[in-house]
């Protein structure tokens, strides 16, 4: 951390522009924790770019107090992609929604997470399009009744995190809007990590698709419906702690505990498994066999696309000593015409 | 050979103003690297010249085939060209199809080579011939050199070490070595060349070496060709020049645009013919600090370019049509952003996929207008290989100066074609330094410059200069998000105003020839070589013509009304269906002939003199 950065605080990351999103909308909580966290991280404000797509999560970097660009739908992460390869010294978020990443931008999402730009991208997930009013949306469910689907969507979802991980991305984690300490901590943990990161923000969206996540976020629910990824941690959930995730052949499947089986037989959560296929398993967990995970479900170090890109430049610049126009146009094979229109061959 | 300029010498040889060689053969033959080789030394020699290749879209079409034909033409001079020639006087055949698809083209009593070793059943056959063309009079017209030149090139390298296909490879030296004993050349920088290239394969390098030098000793030994021509040098300007193709100034003048703004340059491409050559040079330039990103698409291409703007680089993209229609809506953001992004668009025949390795200016319509909304866009075009380098400088100051996304044209034959490039005077050229805004005190993102009316350039990393844009329109002077109205209307009135105002810092049009009469002629893009040689012709009956060539096609040069005004008919030749022409009618409302040509091909001064003969007739 520098020490010579003022201290920030989370109204300085709050812009004058009025938030315009429904009273209600998950939205407003995810908002607050990136602004609770982003004074926390050590980086002066003014190194701070959120770029977003299309769509209501989109409109994030208006209440964002740094530099902030809402783009062109789907289109935030080659934006990013060109903003962090120039600018390597800037942090750079983008926020995006379900339809914005997954649908017309998917093409951006994968690429930029195979290439491992260093950029931090906050997917809101609320399973329906909401600024268009209310279509079903690429990780609606099947069967989901919409204006667009009035007999139910023939669609089946994607599921983010497993595509994110298809990608070969580094980082890959999910919360939950509501959950604001977790919301916080996880972001944290992505803007720590050196290179692209995907997290999935589960989202309420009260007007087109209220309740979404209620069957794991009512309060009574909680316990039986989630089971957090902790790093070191078995893979333990229920009121009691009395239920877990065990491996079992290349399958995971629900135990009870007592009776014979104990924390030991749980999955011990390793985030940093070069091989992904654990966290492909987690990913696919969920309603109605399996509690929803959330937490981090991979972390692993590569190079970032910013470090290779600029290595090069460094690596030849060294090799063949900084170019020069000169070089450039008069390099090659040229001639002289003289004022007496004789031809001299140079090499 | 060109009738006029011949002139006998003693020694049997022919002075010769000017001429045009076609080396055709199959995609495999190296027709490209040939007549690359003829033109480099034609320009050592101090020549003027200018090319144009042709090659088919696919990568190896069936050989022997009509579709699989590939061929470089070449014409040089020696006094200052700008086209490659309507007709060739020799023609370098080395299958059966790449004679039938050229013949035509020769001119009367032209020479062809033809690499008899290839006239077999099967080769006619694919070409379509029944009878050999070399055994019945359908070449009576012209002076037919046949030579087996397969077979002659597996003697010389007998004993060369290689196999009988890799010394088949090399059989195109041997016909360059012809044609460059029938030209004087000297064999000295295609050796040099040769043994640059097989530096590490010796044994190649010996053996076109030894190639060539029998293809050349051949015909010196034996009488091949009845007369030995000489094209002197031609009396170019003095300076230092070089060869350049348009797609390599191109990216020269961008790499200089870089140097003389001090902004880090750019590229976000995804390879797309014939563009894809800017992305691989300009992904060489590593130490010149160029950032080159292959995006996944045409779109993410763009954006990141765009991005990179928005952080204060050099943002540029390049593409051809197709890519530019896919990459609208994200020039539409920059557009309303107001960042700068030098769009590069090298035209090739539409529309779809259409004609990728073939040439049109068909769009410029799309430059113009292909937008949602009211999206002005400034366009400028490049008319010939080295014009380029200079076309692509002035599109980087406007989207530098102006805060705005320019649309720069080339086409695949300025793309691909060549031409000597006088050098420029590093020290002279325009001077594109940038302040970005650093200053807190009054800083709006949407105040603007009160000449330019460009809004200030602050980037990422500047403390206290915090602040959202977007593609949502903007409240005039805070770039807040607005729905007013009446905002909305002087906003699309303010944007519509810079663009005009580009036109403050365009020089006025210069009229070649006549300055007032009977024909004013208006080109852009590639078609200047044709419509310059046109003109010349066309002056030299008499005629009292004038000829401008518009660089800049929004905004217009300022003198343009005036200049139209001088001439009794306008006629404006373009590779596509008339669309300077509409934009031209629309603008300055009056009566314009169009010449279309839209064959994938460039005009020949020809056809735009007989154009210019039904207009002076009727």
């Amino acid at each position: 951390m520098s020490t010579d950065t003022p201290t920030l605080t989370r109204k300085d990351f709050q812009s004058d522009q009025e938030v315009r999103w429904c009273p209600g909308c998950g939205d407003y909580a995810i908002l607050a924790s990136v602004q609770n966290i982003f004074p926390t991280l050590g980086i002066p404000r003014e190194k701070f770019a959120v770029i977003s797509g299309i769509g209501c999560s989109s409109r994030f970097p208006y209440y964002v107090d740094t530099f902030g660009f809402h783009s062109i739908h789907g289109r935030a992460p080659g934006i990013a992609t060109g903003l962090k390869t120039t600018r390597p010294d800037l942090e750079v978020w983008v926020a995006t929604g379900d339809g914005d990443a997954m649908s017309i931008g998917g093409n951006h999402l994968i690429h930029a997470l195979r290439r491992n730009v260093g950029i931090k991208i906050l997917m809101f997930n609320n399973r329906i399009y909401g600024l268009t009013k209310g279509q079903y949306s690429p990780t609606s469910e099947i069967g989901k009744r919409t204006k667009s689907s009035p007999v139910g969507s023939v669609d089946p979802p994607f599921n983010p995190l497993a595509l994110a991980l298809g990608a070969g991305a580094g980082f890959v984690a999910r919360s939950v809007d509501i959950f604001q300490p977790h919301m916080k901590e996880t972001l944290t943990l992505a803007a720590q990590h050196r290179g692209a990161a995907f997290i999935e923000a589960y989202q309420n969206c009260n007007i087109f698709n209220d309740k979404a996540f209620e069957f794991m976020t009512a309060k009574d629910a909680r316990a039986d419906e989630i089971v957090y990824l902790q790093h070191g941690e078995p893979l333990v959930f229920g009121k009691e702690k009395n239920r877990g995730i065990r491996l079992s052949g290349t399958q995971l499947e629900v135990i009870e505990l007592g009776g014979g089986l104990t924390e030991d037989d749980c999955l011990v959560w390793d985030e940093t498994l070069d091989n992904p296929a654990i966290a492909f398993l987690a990913a696919q967990m969920g309603p109605p066999d399996f509690p929803t995970p959330i937490g981090v479900f991979r972390s692993v170090k590569r190079p970032t696309y910013e470090d290779l890109v600029t290595g090069q430049i460094r690596d030849e610049t060294d090799r063949q000593g900084e170019g020069t126009l000169e070089d450039l146009v008069y390099g090659g094979e040229t001639w002289k015409v003289t004022e007496s229109g004789e031809i001299e061959i140079s090499h | 050979m060109s009738a006029p300029a011949a002139e006998e010498s003693k020694n049997h040889s022919e002075r010769l103003v000017e001429a045009v060689v076609r080396f055709a053969g199959d995609s495999g033959d190296g027709m490209q690297l040939t007549g690359g080789q003829f033109t480099s030394t034609s320009a050592l020699v101090g020549n003027d010249l200018a090319t144009l290749p042709d090659f088919p879209a696919e990568i190896r079409a069936p050989a022997g085939t009509l579709p699989g034909v590939s061929a470089y033409q070449v014409r040089i001079a020696n006094y200052d060209i700008h086209t490659p020639g309507d007709a060739p006087d020799v023609l370098v055949a080395m299958n059966p199809a790449a004679l039938k698809k050229s013949i035509g083209d020769l001119k009367p009593n032209g020479i062809v080579i033809a690499n008899t070793d290839e006239f077999h059943k099967g080769n006619l056959k694919k070409a379509g011939y029944e009878v050999s063309p070399l055994e019945d009079d359908s070449l009576a017209g012209f002076r037919v050199v046949q030579a087996e030149l397969g077979k002659m090139t597996r003697e010389v390298l007998k004993d060369s070490g290689l196999d009988s296909k890799a010394q088949s490879r090399c059989k195109n030296f041997l016909a360059l070595g012809m044609v460059y004993w029938l030209f004087s050349r000297p064999l000295e920088p295609t050796i040099q060349w040769l043994e640059e290239k097989f530096a590490k394969k010796p044994e190649l390098a010996a053996a076109n070496v030894a190639v060539l030098r029998a293809g050349f000793n051949y015909c010196d030994t034996i009488e091949v060709f009845q007369t030995r021509y000489e094209v002197e040098p031609a009396k170019l300007p003095a300076g230092t020049y070089r060869n350049v193709m348009g797609n390599v100034a191109l990216g020269l003048g961008l790499v200089a645009a870089s140097r003389r703004s001090g902004l880090p340059l750019f590229l976000g491409s995804y390879p797309i013919t014939p563009a894809s050559d800017i992305l691989h040079q300009l992904s060489g330039y590593k130490n010149y600090g160029v950032v080159t990103v292959q995006a996944e698409d045409e779109i993410a291409a763009v954006s990141a370019a765009i991005g990179a703007s928005f952080g204060g680089a050099l943002g540029v993209t390049t593409t051809s049509g197709p890519g530019l229609a896919l990459k609208s809506e994200a020039i539409g953001l920059a557009v309303m952003t107001e960042l700068p992004l030098v769009v590069v668009n090298i035209q090739r025949g539409g529309p779809s996929t259409g004609l990728p390795t073939k040439t049109e200016q068909a769009d410029l319509l799309q430059a113009m207008f292909g937008r949602n909304g009211e999206s002005p866009v400034p366009i400028v075009s490049c008319s010939s290989p080295a014009d380029a380098f200079d076309a692509a400088m002035e599109a980087c100051r406007i989207a530098i100066r102006y805060m705005t996304p320019v649309i720069l044209l080339s086409d695949g034959y300025i793309a691909n074609g060549s031409e000597p490039w006088r050098l420029p005077d590093l020290a002279s050229l325009p001077d594109l330094r940038v302040e970005f805004r650093t200053d807190p005190e009054g800083f709006q993102p949407y105040m603007r410059d009160p000449e330019t009316l460009a809004r200030p350039w602050a980037i990422p990393g500047t403390a206290g200069l915090e602040h959202r844009i977007g593609g949502l329109e903007k409240e005039d002077v805070t770039g807040n998000v607005s729905y007013d109205p009446v905002n909305h209307e002087k906003m699309i009135h303010l944007r519509a105003e810079k663009v005009e105002r580009i036109a403050r810092t365009i020089p006025d049009v210069v009229i070649d020839g006549d300055q007032e009469g009977q024909i004013l002629l208006i080109g852009w893009g590639s078609t200047q070589g044709a419509i310059t040689g046109a003109v010349r012709l066309a002056r030299e009956e008499g005629h009292k013509v004038g000829y401008i060539h518009l660089r800049h096609l929004n905004p217009f040069p300022p003198n343009l009304a005036d200049v139209l005004s001088r001439f009794e008919k306008v006629l404006i030749p373009e590779i596509n269906m008339g669309q300077l022409a509409l934009i031209l009618r629309a603008k300055f409302v009056r009566d314009l002939v169009s010449l279309p040509k839209v064959q994938g091909k460039p005009f020949y001064r020809r056809e735009i003199l007989a154009k210019m003969h039904e207009l002076l007739e009727a």
